[in-house]
């Protein structure tokens, strides 16, 4: 009885040392699956961080001001490849964003606090028509209240008719 | 030997008031070709110690900026009578003084009696006498209410000087950052009183009919948002502050209601709320823009500023019918009207040749007529007599105040001290 149990203690270690052997040679191809997740995971990682830094790269470029002509919130050609670049990043994580629109000096305050709510209005569109959704953008107006350039000429004027994007 | 008194007197008064400054200077750049000549001679000071204050300096002043008058310079007055006993008419009449106001001002504790008395000098008799009495911190209102009284007693129309101002004024530093005041000041410009400072935008001053409230709006909370302020106790309530524009707030002629510019449902609409429960109706339902609100003196229309012709326009929307219909129709931008006490003369913003102007607009006649040759005007409001429009341009590359008279015969500038200055609100009588 004893030795039968010596047997099959033995037995059982000799099953526990395969049974143990088997599994760590599980564990080794499992660890090498997850070492090679984890590689992916980085590439991917590096390969979206390397996109992001891309699509951050194309707004520095693109900057972050959308033009308009006087009296106008129709988005220009460049208006809207700014908008794009902006657009492309937002496709890719969940972040708000927040669109100021200003006018020029002429015309009265309360119409040009319209006109700037119009303006950030027209970009707002454009987001949620190329899939940004209307929830994560605000939209405020500070109408002529606001400028940049302090100057009464065209030169100032063009550059304060803009929507910011922050 | 009372002339004397007082001719030393007024050396001390000119001495102290020139220390006093305001925030906004005066410069007279169009005048009438035939002001009224009047001597306003320096009212005496009947009281210990020497006046704080140059009351008929403060009379002249006023009749100067009305543009109808033309103050006999103190340097030519040979005398300084305080009684007319004491006036040589003859003398008076070589200097071409038509008419002359003399005056005398008591102090007794803190109670201050002016009395004063106008004389038509042709005739060398008196036209009208009379005193006003007060606190002596009301000194300058007092000389205001003397003011009114004299144009009143000249012109047959009211005075507004004893009125007030707002407007907002803005400075940037050297490192940009921006300081927005609301300002309460005399109708000369004088005793600015800061309101609402802000590091953010203050725009659209309004007055309660009664004159003891304003509204504006405030971008504190980084949003447009309309607020209300009582003058007198000083309490400050934030009466909308929906999503999108919360603007152009107009007191009813009544003080019940406020109309607004909302754009909560999506874009700009005229909305009236009742001030008692702050319930909203909807009064304009159009995708263009409208803006811009203005009772009519009956308080049964609004004028208001739209695009919806394809470029800014004044339409009238009727209470009663809930119709609206378009006003003017001269050139391609006439915005921001604001109605006489009349009910018939507008004045707004007129473009022509690329330049903003301000305009007379009659309604019943649809006659319009260019008031300024500045470029850059907006903002104009006009004093509750009628006679004066102030509005706000552009000087030197500096938002300044400046006014013109109805007739467009009369102008002044107020550029301020220091920074832009902009949006002003004449007061109603108060």
């Amino acid at each position: 009885m004893m030795k039968q149990l010596r047997t099959s203690g033995k037995t059982f270690a000799v099953i526990f040392m395969v049974a143990f052997l088997a599994a760590c040679s599980g564990n080794t191809k499992q660890n090498q699956a997850s070492q090679e997740a984890e590689r992916r995971a980085q590439e991917a990682a590096a390969e979206a961080q390397r996109k992001e830094e891309s699509l951050r790269d194309a707004i520095s470029a693109a900057g972050d001001i959308i033009y308009f002509a006087y009296d106008s919130s129709v988005m220009t050609t460049e208006g809207r490849r700014v908008a794009d670049a902006h657009i492309a990043l937002l496709q890719t994580n969940n972040s708000n964003v927040k669109l100021e629109g200003h006018t020029d000096e002429r015309g009265t305050r309360e119409y040009n606090l319209a006109l700037g709510e119009r303006r950030a209005n027209a970009v707002r569109d454009y987001m949620v028509v190329n899939g940004v959704s209307s929830g994560r953008i605000e939209t405020v107006s500070y109408g002529e209240e606001d400028p940049v350039a302090m100057g009464s000429g065209e030169a100032s004027w063009s550059q304060n008719r803009r929507v910011a994007i922050q | 030997m009372k002339t004397f008194h007082s001719l030393f007197l007024s050396f001390v008064l000119l001495a102290l008031v020139s220390s006093v400054r305001s925030e906004l200077l005066i410069e007279i750049t169009k005048g009438i070709d035939d002001p009224i000549p009047i001597a306003v001679v320096p009212f005496s000071w009947e009281s210990r110690g020497a006046a704080t204050e140059d009351f008929a300096r403060v009379i002249e002043s006023d009749l100067l900026r009305s543009g109808q008058f033309a103050p006999l310079s103190r340097l030519d007055m040979l005398s300084f009578p305080s009684a007319k006993e004491e006036v040589f008419f003859r003398d008076w009449r070589v200097l071409r003084a038509q008419y002359l106001l003399i005056g005398s001002a008591l102090l007794q504790q803190n109670s201050l009696q002016i009395d004063y008395e106008l004389l038509d000098v042709s005739k060398g008799k008196s036209i009208y006498s009379g005193s006003v009495f007060g606190k002596l911190s009301e000194q300058r209102v007092l000389s205001h209410r003397i003011a009114d009284v004299i144009y009143r007693n000249l012109t047959g129309i009211p005075g507004a000087f004893a009125t007030r101002l707002l407007y907002i004024a803005a400075e940037r530093d050297s490192i940009g950052n921006d300081s927005f005041s609301l300002t309460l000041a005399d109708s000369d410009g004088e005793r600015p009183i800061v309101l609402l400072k802000s590091s953010e935008p203050i725009m659209s001053p309004s007055w309660a009919p009664s004159g003891d409230e304003v509204a504006y709006v405030s971008f504190e909370s980084g949003r447009p948002a309309i607020y209300r302020q009582n003058l007198i106790s000083g309490k400050r309530e934030r009466l909308t502050n929906f999503s999108g524009l919360n603007s152009s707030p107009a007191w009813s002629p009544d003080g019940n209601y406020m109309a607004m510019v909302l754009s909560k449902d999506g874009n700009p609409d005229l909305y009236l709320m009742k001030l008692a429960d702050r319930s909203l109706t909807r009064l304009t339902r159009h995708y263009a823009i409208d803006t811009e609100p203005a009772w009519m003196p009956d308080g049964k229309s609004l004028l208001f500023t739209s695009d919806r012709g394809g470029r800014p326009q004044i339409y009238r929307y009727e209470f009663k019918s809930g119709s609206t219909e378009r006003v003017t129709f001269q050139g391609t931008y006439n915005a921001r009207a604001r109605v006489a006490a009349d009910g018939r003369n507008i004045v707004l913003v007129h473009r022509k040749d690329r330049k903003y102007h301000i305009a007379v607009f009659d309604i019943v006649s649809n006659r319009l007529q260019i008031m300024t040759e500045t470029n850059l005007d907006e903002s104009p409001s006009i004093a509750p007599n009628g006679s004066m429009v102030l509005y706000s341009t552009k000087y030197r590359g500096r938002g300044i105040l400046a006014a013109v008279s109805v007739d467009g015969g009369f102008k002044f500038r107020l550029p301020a001290r220091e920074g832009d200055v902009r949006e002003p609100a004449w007061s109603p009588y108060m």
